[in-house]
């Protein structure tokens, strides 16, 4: 995540605290690791503004079955549906319960 | 996770679903977007 992206995240998260959750559209597991790792347990990569702050996001992905679950379904086609056909969501979600088993987060 | 009520920060990306889709699908879902980014890796 870029600089000013991180600095955003960690601003939006202190002004709402414990309330905000993440949801992600990364294309690949690789991506989606990182970016959990960003707002759980802080900047993986030690550069950016939440470099060592653990925010401890909750932290989703939009081709989750129970996030999928509550768009309508109509909203869900015309957003999302042609990326998931197109991407590997089985590697995207694993990506992110690995990440969810290292940061140990809900 | 319910959506409904929750405040939703939508981190996009450029390759996969861009901020203002995943923004759209949370709105829709009634929850509230509090921030709204796509990343770019070029």
């Amino acid at each position: 995540m870029g600089l000013e992206d991180q600095a955003a995240v960690k601003r939006v998260a202190g002004e709402h605290g414990s309330d905000v959750v993440v949801l992600l559209g990364t294309p690949d597991a690789e991506s989606t690791q990182t970016l959990a790792q960003t707002v759980v347990t802080g900047d993986p990569s030690y550069a950016g503004p939440l470099a060592g702050v653990p925010l401890g996001l909750p932290v989703f992905h939009v081709f989750e079955p129970e996030v999928r679950d509550q768009v309508p379904a109509d909203v869900y086609e015309a957003q999302v549906a042609l990326m998931e056909m197109s991407l590997d969501r089985d590697a995207i979600l694993a990506g992110l319960r690995e990440a969810r088993g290292t940061a140990a987060t809900p | 996770m319910e959506l409904q009520g929750k405040k939703v920060i939508a981190l996009g990306e450029r390759d996969g679903v861009p901020g203002p889709a995943l923004a759209e699908c949370v709105r829709r879902a009634g929850g509230e977007v509090v921030l709204t980014l796509t990343a770019c890796y070029v």
